[in-house]
């Protein structure tokens, strides 16, 4: 009877909320969905990576007045504008000119027959003046050409604490390294597809598979030069993100509208997978380079590092992606002189974008391989270098930000390995190596991932969420924060019957429509539970507060009550809405300019365990065990919560030994699941995921977020293992059999 | 595609259906665009995915690969004919129990290959569950709540 105490879902595993329909196939995912007259559209893509566009001609057996045809013309002569309205407004909807990289949209088609538009795409014809083109980082940085702005660079960032120069001349050692990582294609299984309808008068109405409903408000916005309420956006059940679908919508939802818009019909647009793996995003190949200054006693005294990230043709969202790696450069540890600077060049590949971890997992590799160098330069394990530098409760991490939490990665280092059995493993494989053929061995990365925006980002975005009482007497929760597969539904209905204390049956979550929801920002950087779900409980708090005050609701009430006050209130009042709106944590302090300060108010921490079998005879490296532990706050649903770390950690192992994207003149060549591999049922680990609980002031329930941490520490655990195993150290994922062989068999072994 | 249309009859989720399709088109758009049966997903279009999957004549397929001449006479199960009505199949309901089902677009073709496992193999290793889902890719789950789901089921 009391709202605090009857109904404590937070804590317990509540089933999926939309998990009926998603077993039964009842789910609609945009593909699913048809309307009468609708078109099939298509895009003409780009066949050069850098050019001029001379001419296009409309070729072949086609009866081409049938078809509605977009090009940059129309868009040019609307009153709209010709780009992805983003961060640097630089990318066309429609290349007007030149193009900047394979597989850049020049022209769009529709037809009602998807065999003929497929047919009339291949016999549209496209002839160009080639300009010279960047395909690498380096070729990038070294200038090579100028291919965009007046440097290539999208955006740096110098992060500098204490001073570096001191230290090198007096400092016991001093240990370099170089680090790379690749690309990743994010293989959502629903490839990217949008529907619209749209006309003058009534607008846009967009229907699509996507993480950001108002990222695609915001950009049509500005495509079609309409006031805000002539574009409605609806997120349909979405397939996967991982970040793939976190700004690409915005651009293929305009297309879609653009042929709506021209042909009077509704338009689908939906990609296959030859044409979502070439011409979507992937995660940004970077390059780090470490300088690291230590005494001889094992702490660390400096740290220099240069994380550079390759962009792609656009800038999309690689300055915000940078931002994070940047700040996770340096790590869980305490080091008090460290030089952190960063940029995101520009190359004539597709753009590279969201993936979760967004940077992270690339400066955390590198920091925890050179980690692994220098202790292994000070003859100290791995372990026990980083026991002495790790970051303690006080002290301050690279920004500067001092660490109000308490921390204690010793203790989390203590427990993984007693999982792992790590120590005795460590000296059994060292034993029995030598005489078997399959070389074995453990390693393992502590890290920690900033939960929510970077900075002062979640101020810029002041998010808002609606609660809603309906006629039956039910709660209706308004986010734009989408499902797409992590559990928001859940765990917002979790977060807002723990808050009232009523049953979770009364919750509802209403479908992401920007005509009905606000916006709570974007389904990102491991903010939904923490920072949205913060505010689902506020906003259904000042609800129940609207209904104690009206006199229907007692301080101490059912269920029942709950309901029936709500189905009063809404008869005899009228609607119910209450509205909250983000406010920082107390004390949260930064400096955009300097890169200094408190970059997020909160982190969850970690160790992850690898164990790996290696084979000098096919050079294929296997992971045999994994263990996740982290402490991420209150786990909200320990069923959800392991999900999406089992996931998240399938994804980093495919990163780092299955997944490669192999590049021909700025286009992916293995296009497709055939030859680009991900991890199958048969090739993953057990995946066994530990939590440790620290509730989080500011969090819903003290939850902090997870969604992106269980993407940062498998590749650096699994080559730590593997350099166990072989005695080599590899310093690039991802690692490849071919690669092995070649330092193995430099090697000797 | 549209010239040489055929005539196919054939029996999908026990009731029988007469279809006008080309005879290349691929088993899965006709599920989906004449039957209205859009729980079966395509992930690939090339046999790697297994989003696709459905029962023929008993037989577990990618309905991508297959071209609906083959179907004439076959007799044909989808996702949407697992549960019998209202009561969910084991296999579905422990889905729901054990986070199998994260994004969902996998899910139909993980149950119906996951159901054909349980049909052949009432009792299952680890390594019997592993090869018997190995043709049906899972972007979000890592698997392992998806094996713990298939454990659950032969426990009901």
């Amino acid at each position: 009877m009391n709202p605090n105490g009857t109904n404590h879902p937070i804590g317990k595993s509540a089933p999926r909320k939309e998990g009926r329909k998603k077993v039964t196939g009842a789910a609609l995912y945009v593909d699913d969905i048809s309307f009468p007259e609708m078109l099939h559209g298509t895009t003409v893509r780009s066949q050069v990576a850098r050019g001029r566009i001379k001419n296009i001609s409309f070729e072949g057996d086609i009866p081409w007045d049938e078809f509605t045809i977009v090009t940059a013309k129309d868009i040019n002569e609307s009153a709209g504008e010709n780009y992805v309205a983003l961060i640097l407004n630089d990318q066309p909807y429609l290349a007007d000119e030149v193009v900047n990289h394979p597989e850049e949209p020049i022209l769009l088609l529709a037809h009602p027959n998807k065999y003929l538009l497929e047919e009339a795409r291949r016999n549209v014809r496209i002839e160009y003046e080639e300009l010279p083109p960047v395909f690498t980082l380096e070729d990038s940085v070294a200038k090579k050409e100028i291919i965009w702005g007046d440097n290539n660079v999208f955006k740096s960032f110098l992060v500098d604490k204490g001073n570096v120069d001191d230290v090198w001349s007096t400092a016991d050692f001093v240990v370099e390294g170089e680090y790379h990582t690749g690309a990743q294609e994010q293989l959502y299984i629903e490839n990217n597809g949008a529907i619209a309808i749209a006309n003058p008068t009534e607008g846009v109405t967009v229907w699509g598979s996507m993480q950001c409903p108002y990222y695609v408000h915001k950009a049509l916005v500005k495509l079609f030069g309409l006031p805000e309420e002539k574009i409605r956006v609806i997120q349909t059940e979405t397939g996967g993100g991982f970040g793939g679908k976190e700004e690409y919508p915005s651009l293929l939802a305009g297309h879609a509208a653009l042929l709506a818009m021209k042909s009077g019909k509704p338009v689908k647009m939906i990609y296959d997978r030859a044409e979502d793996m070439v011409a979507t995003t992937k995660r940004h190949p970077s390059r780090t380079r470490h300088k690291t200054a230590v005494s001889k006693d094992g702490k660390l005294l400096a740290m220099e590092v240069e994380f550079i990230v390759d962009g792609g043709a656009y800038c999309t969202l690689s300055p915000v992606v940078l931002s994070r790696g940047t700040i996770h450069a340096a790590g869980p540890y305490y080091c008090p002189n460290v030089r952190i600077s960063s940029s995101a060049v520009a190359t004539n590949v597709p753009p590279h974008g969201a993936f979760r971890g967004f940077g992270a997992p690339q400066s955390i590799f590198a920091l925890e391989r050179q980690l692994d160098k220098v202790a292994a330069t000070l003859g100290l394990t791995p372990d026990e270098f980083r026991r002495r530098n790790f970051i303690k409760e006080g002290q301050t991490t690279a920004t500067s930000q001092v660490i109000r939490e308490k921390v204690d990665m010793d203790q989390l280092l203590d427990r993984a390995f007693e999982l792992t059995g790590y120590h005795e493993k460590r000296e059994r494989f060292a034993k029995q190596n030598g005489s078997t053929r399959i070389k074995k061995g453990i390693g393992f990365a502590s890290f920690m991932h900033g939960a929510g925006f970077t900075g002062s980002g979640e101020v810029y975005l002041a998010s808002v969420v609606g609660a809603e009482a309906s006629a039956e007497g039910r709660v209706r929760i308004l986010a734009a924060s989408t499902e797409i597969g992590q559990g928001t539904n859940t765990v917002f209905s979790q977060i807002a019957a723990e808050a009232l204390g009523v049953d979770e049956s009364l919750i509802e979550v209403a479908q992401p429509d920007t005509r009905d929801v606000p916006n709570s920002g974007p389904t990102v950087a491991s903010r939904t539970s923490m920072v949205v779900g913060k505010l689902v409980e506020s906003a259904v708090l000042g609800l129940k507060q609207t209904l104690i005050g009206s006199g229907l609701l007692l301080d101490a009430y059912s269920s029942a009550e709950f309901q029936s006050a709500c189905r009063q209130y809404v008869e005899s009042v009228g609607p119910l809405k209450f509205f909250s709106k983000y406010q920082p944590p107390p004390n949260v302090v930064w400096d955009d300019e300097k890169y200094q300060g408190d970059a997020y108010g909160t982190y969850a921490w970690a160790v992850y365990v690898a164990e790996v079998s290696v084979d000098p005879l096919t050079y294929e490296a296997h992971v045999d065990d994994f263990v996740a532990l982290q402490e991420v706050g209150r786990v909200i649903n320990p069923v959800l919560a392991a999900g999406q770390i089992e996931g998240g950690v399938a994804q980093a192992i495919g990163f780092t030994l299955f997944e490669n994207i192999v590049w021909k003149d700025g286009r992916m060549a293995n296009g497709q699941m055939t030859n680009y591999i991900m991890p199958t049922a048969a090739d993953i680990p057990p995946i066994r995921v530990y939590f440790e609980e620290n509730p989080y002031a500011y969090g819903p329930g003290g939850a902090k977020g997870i969604g992106e941490l269980p993407m940062d520490g498998a590749a650096p655990a699994i080559l730590s293992a593997i350099e166990n195993a072989t005695d080599v150290s590899f310093n690039h994922v991802p690692l490849m059999p071919e690669a092995m062989m070649e330092r193995l068999d430099q090697n000797g072994r | 595609m549209a010239d040489s249309v055929t005539q196919i009859s054939c029996t999908v989720n026990g009731e029988l259906r007469t279809l006008a399709a080309h005879p290349l088109e691929r088993l899965l758009d006709v599920l989906r665009e004449q039957l209205q049966l859009t729980g079966t997903k395509e992930g690939c279009g090339e046999g790697e995915c297994g989003a696709c999957s459905v029962v023929v004549d008993g037989r577990i397929v990618n309905s991508c690969l297959v071209p609906v001449a083959q179907v004439e006479g076959a007799t044909i199960k989808t996702i949407e004919g697992v549960a019998s009505g209202e009561q969910l199949h084991a296999v579905q309901q422990a889905f729901i129990e054990c986070g199998g089902a994260q994004c969902g677009i996998c899910t139909p073709g993980m149950v119906m290959a996951a159901v054909d496992l349980l049909e052949r193999n009432a009792n299952p290793t680890e390594a019997d569950i592993r090869q018997g889902l190995a043709g049906n890719l899972c972007r979000c789950t890592g698997y392992m709540k998806i094996f713990e789901s298939v454990v659950r089921a032969c426990q009901k």
